[in-house]
């Protein structure tokens, strides 16, 4: 048996002039869970709804569970869930009429009180969709996106806009089928969603994949123990700070300098000296172990938490 | 466990119809209102008796009880003066002066003038055993009245509109909550799709022509001279042609402001041209071929057909080739424009 659930190669899409994939390749295994990442308009859209068989390529070779959408879209459709990014069901239907309707579209459903079970909605069962709440609404979208008991599930952007406890109740959801060795594949602007939830991230900007690797990985990628945050005015130029010993990486963020440190004890003392040095006073320091959105940061010149602020 | 698609896609579409309120309204209220109002409004009066003024004075009481015979007349006796004055008021359509020689005086600019003085001579003059008294029947039939012209129409135009609209509205908002981008991901089969829309939609034209007829049978005694099966089996077609319509229209647009637009423009021709509130006679000639043309037309021309004079099928092969005609044009339009994202 095919052992990868995805397999791309050279992946293009055109929209008149605008290249929306500019070649890309990607290989995910079946049981994993990969998470996309990318600023807003990066290309994370089109490719899975390429991979959902929802868009043509313009270029490129694509085979989800080793069949091409072009030959085998009708034997896909029954083997691939998905969410899109919003989706408005219908508010007249009640959250069990709208799961039976799309349970009837496959061939061998979950039982439509254990779909609506799995996403923890049994209380509302009989509550029209009008009357959800966001999380609610998402919760009803991930049933309809398993009922017809996937494969392979695609989740574009499945927390955005949830509080917290919605976001992790969808987390326990999404957890609850990787368990099962369903393959699932998801957009996301929350970093900590990434770490908890993806086994592998891929990081697309402008159309191309720019890194890819576990979250550890790519942590470690950073090359930096530490990050210093610090705000001082007037701040050291970012040139003379990334001379100072151990500093990795300058940059700046919303008026703040974010300086990717190997060795803490040894660049910390060296920084305050250089704010000292022009007479500058500070403002804030602190100091933290280095996230995704450091990686994002680093690789992107953006950081995730304003993609996830426009998005909201 | 597994339920049919259709069948779960027509409950679907059913419980929309049903649990909106707008379309209820819209199906079965808004007919049976305008119906009443027009009904109401164009009522013809049925003609009092014509009141005419004898003068006070010598013969007055023998003309009064000569022209008693006749029971359109109503007959006052005033003065002089009064009479002249009601006269001028148009409130007598005659003033009769007795005398040596009967004198009528009446007002030339009133029509009612020349009803008394028809009716003053026929009461006046001698019977004679040759000439019989004509009798006049009173008619206003059912079947013949405004009302009667008024119901079929507005079956008519009630059909366009609910299946331009339930059929149209639902697919609008459906692609603008890219819902049917997420049903189009789904194994369902598109047939099954667009197959409950169309059930649906004959299911409740059914209920609406059922509950119309009804209504205009008990309210108004409204009479259905032809077979109701062939009345249905027309119901349906126009169901269809205007389903298809609302489909056609509906193929690519994905808001609800532009959707109204397009939507009016494409019925609301229709509503005034197509005979629902009077008769195409009343139209200009060189219009007739165009409107004649408008898929509205021969539906409500067929639906007057059967409900007014009993025709059958056959007779409206012409009417009901348009509407089929129409129908073709529709859905081939519509399967090859629609879009599902």
């Amino acid at each position: 048996m095919d052992l990868l659930a995805i397999d791309v190669k050279g992946l293009f899409k055109r929209f008149g002039d605008l290249v929306a994939l500019d070649g890309i390749d990607l290989s995910i295994r079946r049981g994993e869970c990969v998470g996309l990442l990318g600023p807003n308009g990066a290309g994370k859209t089109t490719t899975l709804e390429i991979l959902e068989g929802l868009q043509v390529p313009t270029a490129g070779e694509v085979r989800v569970l080793g069949r091409a959408w072009a030959t085998d879209a009708d034997a896909l459709r029954q083997r691939v869930g998905l969410a899109l990014q919003e989706t408005r069901l219908v508010d007249l239907l009640t959250v069990r009429e709208t799961v039976e309707l799309f349970a009837s579209f496959y061939a061998r459903p979950l039982p439509v009180d254990e779909a609506i079970a799995r996403v923890h909605l049994e209380e509302k069962a009989r509550a029209r969709v009008g009357t959800l709440s966001g999380g609610q609404r998402q919760r009803l979208a991930v049933a309809v996106a398993l009922v017809g008991d996937p494969e392979l599930l695609f989740l574009d952007e499945p927390t955005t806009g949830l509080d917290p406890q919605s976001r992790r109740a969808l987390w326990d959801v999404v957890a609850g089928l990787k368990a099962r060795g369903c393959t699932v594949v998801l957009t996301t602007h929350y970093m900590e969603e990434a770490e908890v939830l993806c086994d592998r991230l891929i990081i697309i900007d402008r159309g191309r994949v720019i890194a890819r690797g576990t979250p550890q990985e790519m942590i470690a990628s950073l090359g930096a123990g530490q990050v210093i945050e610090l705000e001082a005015e007037p701040a050291p130029s970012d040139a003379r700070l990334s001379e100072v010993p151990s500093v990795v990486a300058v940059q700046r963020q919303d008026g703040r300098l974010l300086l990717r440190v190997g060795e803490l004890h040894r660049a910390l003392p060296a920084v305050l000296r250089e704010v000292e040095g022009v007479g500058g006073t500070l403002r804030h320091l602190s100091t933290r172990r280095p996230t995704l959105d450091d990686v994002f940061l680093g690789l992107t010149g953006r950081s995730l938490r304003d993609e996830k602020e426009k998005a909201a | 466990m597994r339920t049919n698609p259709l069948v779960q896609l027509l409950l679907m579409r059913l419980r929309l119809l049903w649990r909106n309120p707008g379309v209820l309204f819209w199906t079965f209220v808004f007919p049976v209102v305008v119906s009443m109002v027009l009904g109401t409004a164009f009522e013809r009066d049925v003609l009092g008796p014509v009141k005419v003024a004898i003068v006070d004075g010598a013969g007055a009481q023998a003309l009064a009880e000569r022209l008693a015979t006749e029971p359109e007349l109503a007959v006052l006796r005033l003065t002089a003066e009064e009479a002249h004055r009601q006269l001028s008021q148009g409130k007598v359509a005659m003033v009769l002066v007795p005398g040596p020689a009967l004198e009528l005086r009446v007002d030339p600019s009133r029509p009612e003038g020349r009803s008394a003085r028809l009716l003053v001579e026929s009461a006046l003059s001698p019977p004679s055993a040759d000439r019989k008294r004509l009798r006049a029947t009173p008619v206003s039939e059912p079947g013949s009245r405004y009302v009667d012209f008024l119901i079929p129409g507005l079956l008519g135009l009630s059909l366009m509109s609910t299946s331009v609209w339930t059929m149209a509205l639902p697919l609008v908002i459906m692609r603008g909550g890219k819902l049917l981008k997420r049903l189009g991901a789904t194994p369902m089969r598109r047939g099954h799709f667009f197959a409950a829309f169309a059930l649906a939609r004959g299911v409740f034209a059914l209920l609406e022509m059922v509950f119309f007829c009804a209504f205009a049978r008990l309210a108004y005694g409204v009479p259905m001279v032809g077979s109701y099966l062939a009345f249905a089996g027309v119901v349906l077609l126009g169901a269809t042609c205007f389903g298809g319509l609302g489909l056609f229209a509906a193929s690519r647009i994905d808001s609800d402001e532009s959707a109204n637009g397009v939507f009016n423009v494409v019925t609301l021709p229709m509503v005034f041209l197509s005979g629902v509130f009077f008769p195409l006679e009343r139209l200009p000639g060189w219009a007739r071929p165009l409107i004649e043309a408008l898929p509205l037309t021969p539906l409500n021309a067929a639906l007057r057909g059967i409900m007014l004079e009993g025709a059958g099928l056959t007779t409206l092969a012409v009417p009901l080739a348009v509407l089929l005609a129409w129908s073709v044009v529709f859905y081939a339009g519509a399967l090859r424009f629609f879009r599902w994202v």
